[in-house]
């Protein structure tokens, strides 16, 4: 028996297991390159719209940081300029999850002890997830290929751009791999490769903001830090360009050698533990955490965190932008057109503001999405059981965790809006338009995302099994609609499904209150019936 | 006084599954009450069902002289649940776990969270992800035991404890009957109800087939003669409660119903008894029959 025996049997099971998940994760993939593609290929028609846009991105920091370094004038550069990053992140935690669940996670439920005492060599485990990972990140990158070559797009440009989309899962994949040999717990392993995907897209968007424009005009010369960043690698193919086929080369040797350290590290640890040993706890509860409140402000505070800081980022940056937005609306005939039909006689600032906070602050409600989908976590994974045999009510819980939620919500929001402000002010001086557009069109949207939480709180009263599905479909239809539904013209019965079609755009229009105040009964009726509801019914246990 | 624990004719079903088919339980206050029955029998079922966590089909339950449906919350502050699996955040740390259960149940008595702690030597600053089955255990009953209450629910509290901890836990239950407690103990193990239980539920496929004191429970299994006659006995096998006659020689060897054992004694002594042993029912004997599965759970029944 090698360290390799029964590799291919555990491919096998693992492709069995995940054979929903995967697909689903590649659908999406293809879904966002299609959307980005084809929302370019909407707004830039002429060959002057895209050297506008090109000069422009080429010429701000801005967006340099959030959208990547502009190469060119071609369609295709646009688009990876736009998404390539978004495509690359997504796919890495793909490949990443896909590791730790196949390593780590079935350690710590006990899976991989029955598989590692039937017929499997040491490394045959680690070998197996890492297959099947960079096998989904290829197919990733084979499927946003075909997206692009249906968007019209030149077949070499296309193919770089998925082979450096799957090249950039598999470095992350083999960052996970390594991470599960050293992180003290599943958990941790997760966490430390979405870490370094962040890091990844940090470096590069220091050096995209420390590039030069190229003497075309339209191209960033991005500084180093771009070059030790595999997202920046991926960036710098210019596949529709001057394809550069060397980035395969840099992206695959990384892997190979990731991949080679964690295979090493595999007999350095044992089951279920890290290199690292876990950190001790407090011996003793800390008096704010001992109470319902306090239990869900712990398990909801790591995800707030994150969104928080993430949007308040986004904010400042397009609050800084909304100094330069009558340029940014005059790259697009059909941007223009789109937003000035939001609201008629509005100013061009105004305008811009409203549809920048309406796209983040939908994007800002997933954060109630993910959050709320630990109530179900919770009751799934066995833990209600003895929280609810204490004198804790089932509304109590219930209402606890949307409450937390919510006002989670309310925070993000809050950053995102005062960030714009702070940005906006920062730059023009004029504090009163950056909080009243940015901070007001920000927190205009709360109504319609308690929407969305009393949705997800209803379906994980009502019927816990499709909860994960119902929220993240309420979120992508808000989404889709929100930033897709003018552009496609889709008809306003269709668009009028999404909360977030509801509410005024704020600044371009005065605050309304019939529509927020609507919402908020909306939200609080489904709160009710999901309350009423979860008293009666039988809890999922664990048996 | 009046019961703990009594439920009559308690059903539930999941589905096409009935795991539940007419539960009849009676706990009085002050006893350790074992409950007993092979997997499935419906044990974790009928104490959730206790706790209101599931929501009961048919019959009647009344708990601490409540409804446990409809008075969860006040009923809650006078219990305590050790489930049977213990299932915790994996990044709190168990000294942290401890005290949130404690707080939520309506406070803890420091003095005695800080000896059971000790007791079970537990490491209350290991984060409960890297605990042990075992350990989770441990983080549960300390919880639960440091809780001033009346009333223990225990789902196989001892199955991932070590047998030092196991005589810890036994301890401490003892500890708690003395005080004055009421304790309802799942259980697959046979020696930890003798060692613990005033009296003994045995639940099979949803029902509960024999319940009593462990002394009562004696009574109702067949002892085992080896007898040494002069003459022949016919018909002894014929006997009504005489079961498995093997005979060797002049030996003769069976088991006898104790209602049948007068009769079948009258008839073994006129034909001229030379050597008699008697050996007396085992509780094992009496719960393995119940475990059997091949045996159908009524024919089971006396
Ligand atoms: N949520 C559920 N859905 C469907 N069937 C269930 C559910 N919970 C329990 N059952 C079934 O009800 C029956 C009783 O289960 P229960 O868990 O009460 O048994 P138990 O006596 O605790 O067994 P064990 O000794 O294995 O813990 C079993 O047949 C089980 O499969
Ligand atoms: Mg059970």
């Amino acid at each position: 028996m090698t360290a390799l025996t029964g590799t291919g049997r555990l491919i096998r099971l693992a492709l069995r297991r995940d054979r929903v998940l995967l697909p689903t994760w590649i659908v999406v993939i293809a879904g966002l390159t299609a959307a980005i593609g084809a929302s370019v290929v909407g707004l830039y028609g002429t060959v002057e719209e895209r050297f506008a846009a090109a000069s422009f991105s080429a010429a701000n920091v801005v967006t340099r940081i959030f959208d990547g370094p502009a190469a060119g004038t071609e369609l295709g550069s646009l688009v990876l300029m736009e998404g390539y990053w978004l495509l690359a992140v997504v796919t890495g935690l793909m490949g990443a999850q896909a590791v730790v669940r196949h390593t780590r996670h079935d350690e710590e439920t006990g899976r991989a002890e029955l598989i590692g005492a039937a017929v499997v060599g040491r490394r045959a485990r680690l070998a197996a997830a890492l297959a099947l990972a960079v096998g989904a990140t290829l197919a990733a990158g084979v499927a946003a290929t075909l997206v692009l070559l249906a968007l019209e797009l030149p077949f070499v440009g296309a193919l770089l751009a998925g082979a450096t989309l799957a090249g950039n899962g598999a470095v992350f994949a083999a960052v996970a791999a390594v991470a599960a040999q050293v992180a003290a717990s599943a958990r941790a392993a997760n966490g430390s490769a979405a870490a370094v995907i962040g890091v990844a897209f940090l470096l590069r968007a220091v050096g995209d903001a420390l590039g030069d424009v190229g003497e075309d005009g339209v191209s960033v010369v991005s500084a180093w830090p771009s070059w030790v960043s595999p997202i920046g690698w991926g960036q710098q193919a210019r596949a529709f360009e001057e394809p550069r086929w060397f980035v395969l080369l840099l992206l695959g040797g990384a892997a190979t050698i990731l991949a080679a350290a964690a295979m090493s590290l595999v007999g350095r640890r044992d089951l279920g533990a890290g290199l690292v040993p876990p950190r001790p706890g407090p011996r003793r509860a800390a008096p704010w955490l001992a109470s319902t409140l306090g239990l869900a402000w712990r398990l909801h505070r790591g995800p707030l965190l994150g969104w928080a800081t993430a949007l308040g980022v986004v904010g400042v940056a397009f609050g800084i932008v909304g100094e330069s937005a009558d340029e940014l609306f005059g790259l697009s005939e059909d941007l223009t057109a789109a937003i000035e039909g939001m609201a008629a006689d509005a100013g061009l600032l105004e305008l811009y503001f409203a549809f920048t906070t309406g796209l983040l602050a939908i994007a800002a409600s997933g954060y109630v999405v993910q959050a709320l989908l630990r109530v179900r976590t919770e009751e799934l994974q066995g833990r209600v059981e003895a929280v609810l045999a204490t004198a804790v009510s089932r509304r109590r819980w219930l209402l606890v965790h949307l409450l937390v939620a919510s006002a989670g919500l309310a925070t993000v929001l809050g950053l995102l809006g005062g960030g714009g402000a702070v940005g906006y002010g920062l730059v023009t001086g004029d504090w009163r338009a950056g909080v009243e557009g940015m901070l007001g069109g920000a927190m205009v949207h709360l109504p319609a995302g308690l929407v969305l939480a009393s949705l997800l709180v209803f379906a994980v009263a009502v019927h816990p099994r499709t909860a994960a599905v119902v929220g993240w479909t309420g979120f992508g239809v808000s989404f889709v609609f929100g930033q897709l539904g003018a552009l496609f013209e889709l008809p306003q019965a269709v668009l009028n499904l999404s909360p977030f079609t509801h509410v005024p755009t704020v600044p371009a229009e005065p605050v309304t209150w019939p529509p927020l105040v609507v919402l908020t009964a909306i939200a609080t009726a489904l709160v009710v019936v999901a309350v009423a509801v979860h008293d009666r019914r039988d809890l999922v246990l664990a048996s | 006084m009046t019961d703990v624990i009594r439920t009559a004719g308690l059903v539930k079903t999941f589905g096409a599954t009935r795991a539940l088919d007419g539960v009849d339980l009676q706990v009085s206050p002050g006893e350790v009450h074992g409950f007993l029955g092979p997997n499935g029998a419906g044990k974790s079922t009928t104490m959730r069902i206790l706790l209101g966590l599931l929501r009961r089909d048919a019959g009647e339950v009344r708990l601490l002289g409540g409804d446990p449906w409809r008075d969860a919350v006040d009923l809650h502050r006078r219990l305590a649940y050790v489930p049977g699996d213990v299932h915790l955040w994996p990044n709190l740390s168990g000294g942290e776990a401890i005290d949130l259960f404690g707080a939520l149940r309506g406070g803890l008595d420091e003095r005695r969270r800080a000896d059971l702690i000790e007791r079970f030597s537990l490491d209350p600053t290991k984060r409960c992800g890297t605990y042990s089955k075992g350990n989770r255990q441990k983080v549960a009953l300390i919880a639960g035991f440091a809780s001033d209450v009346e009333l223990y629910l225990l789902d196989e509290p001892s199955s991932g404890l070590d047998p030092l901890m196991t005589q810890t836990f036994n301890d401490v239950v003892r500890e708690a009957r003395d005080a004055g407690r009421t304790v309802l103990l799942s259980s697959h193990v046979l020696a930890e109800v003798e060692a613990l239980g005033d009296r003994v539920s045995i639940i099979r496929d949803g029902r509960i087939v024999e319940t009593g004191t462990l002394d009562e429970l004696r009574h109702l299994t067949r002892s085992t003669i080896e007898v040494q006659t002069v003459q022949p006995v016919p018909g002894l096998a014929q006997l009504p409660g005489v079961h498995g006659l093997s005979a060797e020689g002049d030996r003769i060897r069976f088991e006898v119903e104790p209602a049948e054992l007068d009769t079948v004694l009258a008839r073994l002594s006129r034909a001229g008894v030379t050597a008699l042993t008697c050996t007396p029912p085992t509780l094992e004997e009496l719960f393995l029959r119940h475990y059997d599965v091949t045996v159908p759970a009524a024919g089971s029944r006396r």
